[in-house]
């Protein structure tokens, strides 16, 4: 009568190893952005702070460098607009129409996401650069495209197509058309149902859209490089000056104005995120 | 309390209402009247077409044929905002980021009325669905009941002409439902606007209509008042559909439907001889312990209670299953397997041939609503 059969006692309960998987799971997912995210940040931060406060707002202080912040801002705030007032339009036809091709526009609008910027950027010049399709007519009426304002902002809102639609796409569709229906019945035009329904409805989509295309075109580069021609002073972005500093063997510089690109970026989206919380809490019990 | 809410009665006309869907028709040739001042029900199972026909007259569809009057104005072609409908949705539809009085107040406020005004207003139709306390609150911070009258009092707040109502109480646990019908019952009376409810729910449109519109996959089976739509439907799906009943199948005999060896009157206005169902309601099945000539045998299966009356469910010699609903008191000593006589006070009959979805074969499944 030897318990051959006795059942083993499992060296952990069912309960604790549950919890040791899923503390694993949080390990790893904190390492990952750890490494990946995080450690980039400091060691930039670290870089740029070493060169002491005098030296970081004599940097900033520089014309070119102030020009470059400017031009990246003119860029941003045009891009930001042109992309949200389209993108709206884009998202509303592309979650609530009908109609043959939806599909296709809906997988074209990813299309930017797919391409490299310095693709764009040569699609940009085979367009307006010499001999280009558009360019006689812009020369003809004396408008400068290529190595000029005009298409850096052009290649930047090509890039940054997708990010409004895609983060208001499914907000649209997840708060359906009833409140819409609502407002029309009791007396809404299209435009008062638009402003006062859908925009409040999408507006935290929105805002997310416009924070990640703010923070794209902050740090667009390669297509911008293309058009742009690099001009100090003129058509040089912050990104390009940053690539210029490092060129020329004045790494601090390009760590200072990286470090302070990469702040607004982030600080963009913690507003955002606070903002959201403070605002939920208020129409939650 | 006077109506100071300056709502009035405006009779609603629909006539020879289309609505197609591509290929799919969803109403088929609708006609009906809405009288000023009445609650009219369309009443039908989910897909008859009825929330259709309500967002027509709301401006919300177009009608793909059929012309839409209201106080003898013809509104086929006006906009919804031309039309100034109340409406109110299933789910509520309150605007999530307005508090409660911002909802209430929209429908002022989009048409430019001084603030000053779009407050008072706001404050008598909270006191009206007595939820004054609540206006700042948002509408996640309610409960069904609350975010319903909220939407009640939104429609009504710009004045409308009528009130188109979509399922009010569809979403809302029984208890709630049977509180706010009462309540909508007492406002209606105060109010006297036209109202059109739409339901499934034939309790709902029985208590609170003084019309029903009975549908049907597209078309209207029947009009009539909810006397008339119970005790004489016109056609079989009426009379399976509004209340229960018991459908039997036979033939006729001499203005009787003869099932085996026993019969029940109501078919003077069928053929002789052809096939034909008899609806009986459950509570028109009378049964007593001793058989007195005319009285059909049968044999009890099932006895279960609901609450102060129960129901015996019976088969009869022809094998066919006979529902009766009686008081508790009058069960008597009425047991599993008992022989009863079954007298049949009264019947529809209808020829076996008349369209008709609800399952003919299992006359119990008409009852499970």
């Amino acid at each position: 009568m030897s318990a051959v059969t006795e059942p083993r006692t499992p060296r952990l309960s069912a309960n604790a190893r549950r919890k040791l998987t899923h503390g694993g799971f949080i390990a790893i997912a904190v390492l990952y952005v750890g490494i990946l995210v995080i450690a980039p940040l400091v060691g930039i931060a670290w870089a740029a702070l070493k060169a002491g406060l005098s030296t970081i707002l004599e940097t900033l202080r520089q014309p070119d460098v102030l020009h470059a912040f400017f031009l990246t801002g003119i860029i941003t705030v045009i891009t930001v607009i042109v992309t949200s007032v389209f993108g709206v339009i884009v998202a509303l036809v592309i979650a609530r129409d009908t109609f043959p091709g939806r599909a296709l526009m809906s997988a074209f609008v990813d299309l930017p996401l797919a391409v490299s910027p310095v693709i764009v950027g040569l699609m940009a010049v085979v367009l307006f650069g010499l001999g280009g399709w558009f360019e006689p007519w812009f020369t003809a009426h004396g408008i400068q495209i290529l190595f000029a304002l005009p298409s850096m902002v052009l290649v930047t809102i090509f890039i940054c197509i997708p990010f409004v639609i895609r983060e208001v796409v499914p907000v649209l569709k997840e708060v359906g058309v009833t409140e819409e229906e609502a407002a029309r019945t009791l007396g809404a035009s299209s435009l008062q149902t638009f402003f006062r329904v859908t925009l409040k409805n999408i507006r935290w989509g929105l805002l997310y859209g416009i924070a990640l295309t703010t923070a794209r075109s902050i740090g667009e580069i390669g297509a911008v490089l293309i058009v742009s021609g690099s001009i100090t002073g003129q058509t040089e972005t912050s990104t390009l000056y940053i690539l210029r500093a490092f060129d020329q063997n004045q790494d601090q510089q390009g760590y200072i104005v990286a470090i302070t690109l990469a702040l607004v970026s982030i600080g963009l989206l913690i507003a955002i995120e606070i903002f959201k919380h403070r605002q939920e809490r208020l129409q939650q019990t | 309390m006077t109506n100071t809410l300056n709502l009035t009665g405006t009779p609603i006309h629909v006539e020879g209402l289309w609505k197609r869907f591509g290929s799919f028709e969803a109403v088929k040739d609708v006609t009906f009247t809405a009288d000023a001042g009445s609650i009219t029900a369309l009443l039908g199972p989910s897909g008859s077409g009825k929330s259709t026909v309500l967002r027509m007259i709301a401006g919300l569809e177009e009608p793909s044929a059929g012309r839409i009057w209201m106080e003898g104005e013809e509104h086929t072609f006006k906009t919804v905002q031309e039309r100034r409908v109340g409406f109110v949705f299933q789910h509520f539809a309150l605007f999530r980021h307005m508090t409660v009085s911002q909802n209430v107040a929209f429908g002022l406020s989009v048409r430019k009325q001084p603030k000053a005004e779009q407050r008072t207003r706001v404050e008598e139709l909270l006191d009206l669905v007595q939820l004054a306390g609540f206006r700042d609150r948002y509408p996640d911070q309610l409960s069904g009941g609350q975010r319903q009258r909220v939407a009640l009092a939104r429609a009504l707040a710009p004045e409308p002409k009528v009130l188109l109502l979509d399922e009010p109480f569809g979403a809302l646990d029984a208890r709630v439902r049977q509180e706010l019908r009462r309540w909508l019952d007492d406002l209606h009376r105060e109010l006297g606007v036209t109202s059109l409810l739409v339901t499934h729910d034939q309790d709902e449109a029985l208590e609170l209509a003084n019309r029903v519109v009975v549908m049907h996959e597209g078309r209207v089976e029947q009009v009539g008042t909810p006397s008339e739509v119970y005790d004489d439907p016109a056609t079989p799906f009426v009379a399976g559909f509004v209340g229960t009943a018991n459908v039997l199948h036979g033939h006729v005999l001499g203005g009787h439907v003869q099932f085996g060896t026993h019969r029940v009157a109501g078919a003077d206005h069928l053929e002789e001889g052809i096939e034909a169902r008899a609806f009986v309601r459950p509570n028109d099945v009378r049964l007593a312990t001793n058989g007195n000539g005319d009285g059909v045998r049968a044999t009890v299966e099932r006895i279960v209670t609901l609450g102060w009356i129960s129901r015996v469910i019976l088969r009869l010699p022809d094998e066919q299953v006979l529902t009766a609903e009686l008081p508790n008191d009058e069960l008597g000593d009425l047991g599993l397997g008992s022989t009863v006589f079954v007298d049949l006070r009264r019947a529809k009959a209808f020829r076996e041939a008349e369209p008709e979805t609800i399952s003919a074969s299992e006359p119990v499944d008409a009852l499970a609503e």
